[in-house]
């Protein structure tokens, strides 16, 4: 393989790693922080175990979203060293940003409260956890800032054979940044919530002695849930809107649309052909994707082979056509997993409201298994944003293959890849054992703790 | 003031500070199969650190996207022509992150022993790495006319740049032994203070060797050591790190951390002060060295970089200094703390 092919691989599969732990980072951090706000206010112990317990799996993530992170901030220069030099004048800047602004404050502030619990006073460590939620959400924004550039370059001019920029706040107001991130913090809150939703799940199909405990946190955990499920769907309906607009070739691919369409019908399930740009079978609703796209239901929506005709006449010859499979069914699986979780989380507000919750047991075990859910829908979106966006790597400017290191060997490449994924490996299953040991055991987890403390030190000494 | 050397400036204060940080966390990390006797003793040095390490981290990755939005030349041939031990540096960073925050999750010894062990490796590599990769920046590395690495994977594991290395990874241990000593309580406080008088020496002499060989082949060296305007560093360092021993004997432990601290901050100020203006020596062709000047990015850019990174940096610091504060009693036997 060569250097190309093995670098879109390790960026890919690291990425989607590291935004394996990041929303559950934004959206549990968000959740402890009202547990806490609920102890400080009330008073209440429960809460502040609660902040405990769930803080305690939260650790468990971070630390594994610190370290893929790092990758990430040296692999634009490792395998994307041509891509660096020709758009580091705009792109540095947010990179720069996002570790002085949001990296210090998370760090900083998430050891304040790791220990600070009886160091500080009730408030100052309430303040704690606040900071590392608004990091998490600044870092984000930031890197999103990064993103937006790639799907949409705004505020820069070509000098010097590269991007310069030449206005900032070009790339603060840049509409993508502003589809994108919104969208993105609601994912990361559905994400956090199903999590505790799903945990507490567990607890009340075994019957936990804990009883308080968990119901309090399936409370918070499907009221966020509720909200995160639904400001997802419509920041992403909002988001398709400006794809169309920005990047139709990518909306086209999502749609399997190979020809121009006015009104143009949203397809439920197509299977085609790529090859002869065609369907084999495809059930479509009429009307439906004019609608998505325009908020009427006349509007023309762009075919694949209209597009990939005028962008051959913009930037010469070339398949300007991204892979119309995996764009295709991950705007599927996103848009299903949004109806999911909308779906199961007002259920289960209602069924709780009912009181009846506790009872029905295949509910709950939906509950259980529908923590996957924000996994599967985050990780398509992001395929879908990316791999929609092939050929360019930089929209319109730079192509991905123009962009890859040329002078590192693609032997070292496949040697790192391999490690990665064997490390990345070995590390998940061990995190997720983790998780499901502390999350199986309940309460007990942070009260074990101390106690091993303890006897450890008639043992020392 | 120009602003590309503001941006430099900048650029070594960022990691200068990442090695004056990190470098008392993997000092820590290095000694930890040494001094910890018992798992009670091993999570006490580990969490004489636990507070700060992620924050200390994080100036890498400050110093990482500056280095990307000011120079990005600079970026895109330091990252790619060191691909190797960029690579080696992540993975002893995934590997010893993953350590601190699972080790103690489990009770089993075979578990902690196999993170302890993990922990060492991830502390001792990466300053053993970034001595090798600052070594070869100025020394010189075969750079083309496009900025490109042109040499091999082993071009940079010459004698100089291991013994540099070695140095790191003997100075970051003597850093993290005073730094030890001074955090923690009970018989291991004695324990880490020995440590320091014991690893003074061969460090002490590993340093030395490395600047003989410098002296002879790198220009930057030999400037430390000759060139009025840099001197005055070069001595004031070798001057720090000869006090050491003298204040440990007096079990002036505060002042020794200092010490070793001055040492680290003159070692990077000097070699950057005696490198200026250039960044990535070229050893194929002077003229396609990497300078301030032609690795930057452009006016704009650096203007607000400028304004942004003046207005947070000062906040940062008022708030990693307050943490210090905040956790600046020692561990005690009896309260060792999260991890
Ligand atoms: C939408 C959010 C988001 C996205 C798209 C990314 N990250 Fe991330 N990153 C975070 C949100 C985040 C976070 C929530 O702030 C993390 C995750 C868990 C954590 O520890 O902080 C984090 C951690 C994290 C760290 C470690 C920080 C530390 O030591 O505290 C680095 C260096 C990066 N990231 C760098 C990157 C780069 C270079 C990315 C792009 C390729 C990237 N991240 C994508
Ligand atoms: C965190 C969520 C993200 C995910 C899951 C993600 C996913 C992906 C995937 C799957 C690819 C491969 C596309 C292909 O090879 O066809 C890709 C490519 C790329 N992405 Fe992202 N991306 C994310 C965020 C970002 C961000 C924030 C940036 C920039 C700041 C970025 C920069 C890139 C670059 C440079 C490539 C080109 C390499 C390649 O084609 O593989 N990505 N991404
Ligand atoms: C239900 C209706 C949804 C619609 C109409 C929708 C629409 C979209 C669209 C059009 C994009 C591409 C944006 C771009 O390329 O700039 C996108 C991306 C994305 N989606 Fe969704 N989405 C929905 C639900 C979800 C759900 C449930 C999740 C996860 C919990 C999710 C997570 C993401 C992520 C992480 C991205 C990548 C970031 C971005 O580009 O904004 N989406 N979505």
């Amino acid at each position: 393989m060569d250097a190309l092919t093995l670098s879109r691989l390790q960026f890919g599969s690291t990425i989607i790693y590291h935004f394996l732990f990041v929303p559950l980072t934004m959206g549990l951090a968000l959740i402890i922080a009202i547990m806490e706000t609920a102890y400080v206010r009330t008073g209440n112990e429960t809460y502040k175990r609660m902040a405990q317990f769930w803080g305690k799996l939260f650790l468990i993530n971070f630390a594994l979203g610190v370290v893929t992170g790092i990758v990430q901030e040296f692999q634009f220069g490792m395998n994307w060293s041509t891509y660096s030099r020709f758009i580091g004048d705009v792109f540095g800047a947010p990179l720069a940003v996002e570790a002085l602004l949001a990296f210090f404050l998370e760090s900083t502030f998430l050891g304040v409260w790791i220990f600070g619990w009886d160091r500080l006073s009730k408030k100052v460590h309430l303040l704690a956890i606040w900071l590392v939620v608004l990091a998490s959400n600044l870092s984000a924004f930031w890197i999103i800032i990064a993103n937006a550039f790639m799907q949409q370059p705004v505020g820069y001019a070509i000098h010097n054979g590269r991007a310069e920029m030449t206005n900032f706040f070009a790339l603060l107001t840049n509409p993508t940044l502003w589809e994108q991130f919104p969208h993105v913090f609601f994912g990361a809150i559905a994400t956090g919530a199903f999590f505790v939703v799903g945990i507490s799940a567990y607890h009340f199909i075994k019957k936990s002695a804990d009883h308080d405990f968990f119901q309090r946190s399936m409370r918070i955990g499907l009221i966020v849930a509720l909200i995160g499920g639904i400001a997802v769907s419509i920041t992403g309906h909002l988001s398709g809107q400006h794809v169309v607009q920005q990047q139709p070739m990518k909306m086209a691919a999502a749609e399997a649309l190979w020809d121009s369409e006015s009104p143009a019908s949203f397809s439920l399930f197509t299977i085609g052909d790529p090859k002869d740009m065609k369907d084999v079978v495809a059930i479509k609703v009429p009307y439906v994707l004019s609608f998505l796209s325009y908020n009427n239901f006349t509007g023309e929506v762009k075919g694949i082979k209209e597009l990939q005709a005028q962008y051959v006449k913009e930037y010469g010859p070339g398949n300007y056509v991204p892979p119309v499979v995996v764009t295709y069914w991950s705007f599927r699986l996103m848009l299903g997993v949004g109806a999911m979780m909308a779906l199961l989380s007002s259920a289960g507000l209602f069924l709780m409201w009912k009181k009846r919750l506790e009872q029905m047991k295949w509910f709950l075990a939906m509950l259980v298994a529908a923590i996957a859910l924000p996994y599967v829908g985050n990780t398509a979106g992001w395929v879908l944003a990316e791999i929609g966006r092939q050929p360019w790597l930089v929209n319109g400017l730079l192509k991905t293959a123009d962009g890859v290191s040329p002078s590192v060997n693609p032997g070292v490449i496949l040697f790192s890849l391999i490690s990665f994924i064997l490390v990345y490996g070995v590390l998940a299953v061990i995190d997720g054992l983790l998780m499901l040991r502390v999350a199986r055991q309940g309460v007990a987890a942070i009260e074990t703790h101390e106690e091993v403390k303890a006897e450890e030190l008639v043992a020392a000494y | 003031m120009d602003l590309q050397i503001l941006w430099i400036t900048l650029i070594v204060i960022l990691f200068t500070g990442f090695f004056v940080l990190e470098g008392f966390d993997y000092g820590v990390g290095i000694l930890l199969p040494f001094l910890g006797k018992s798992d009670s003793e091993r999570r006490m040095i580990i969490n004489s650190i636990g507070p700060f390490w992620d924050g200390n981290e994080v100036w890498l990755i400050a110093a990482g996207g500056a280095i990307f939005a000011a120079f990005p030349d600079w970026y895109a041939t330091m990252f790619s022509g060191f691909y190797l031990e960029m690579f080696l540096i992540l993975l002893a960073l995934i590997l010893r992150g993953a350590a601190i925050e699972f080790r103690s999750m489990r009770e089993q010894t075979h578990w902690r022993a196999l993170w302890d062990g993990l922990f060492f490796v991830g502390s001792a590599l990466p300053g053993f790495l970034w001595g090798v990769i600052v070594a070869n920046m100025i020394h010189g590395v075969p750079i083309d006319a496009h900025m490109n690495y042109v040499g091999t994977l082993l071009t940079p594991f010459n004698p100089f740049a291991l013994l540099c290395g070695l140095a790191v990874v003997m100075l970051f241990a003597l850093h993290g032994a005073i730094f030890l000593s001074l955090r923690i309580e009970g018989p291991l406080m004695a324990r880490s203070e020995r440590a320091a008088r014991r690893i003074w020496l061969p460090a002490l002499v590993v340093f030395l060797l490395f600047v003989t060989m410098g002296f002879f082949n790198t220009a930057v060296i030999h400037h430390m050591l000759l060139d009025a305007k840099v001197m005055p560093l070069g001595y004031a360092m070798l001057a720090a790190l000869i006090a050491i021993p003298l204040l440990l004997r007096r079990h002036h432990s505060g002042w020794a951390f200092i010490m070793t601290t001055i040492t680290i901050v003159l070692a990077s100020l000097s070699l950057g002060v005696s490198a200026f203006p250039n960044i990535m020596i070229s050893s194929l062709n002077p003229a396609w060295t990497l300078t301030v000047r032609n690795a930057s990015s452009s006016p704009y850019t650096l203007t607000v970089m400028s304004w942004l990174a003046l207005t947070i940096v000062p906040i940062v610091l008022l708030y990693q200094g307050w943490n210090y504060w905040v956790f600046k009693q020692r561990i005690q036997p009896h309260k060792i703390g999260h991890y």
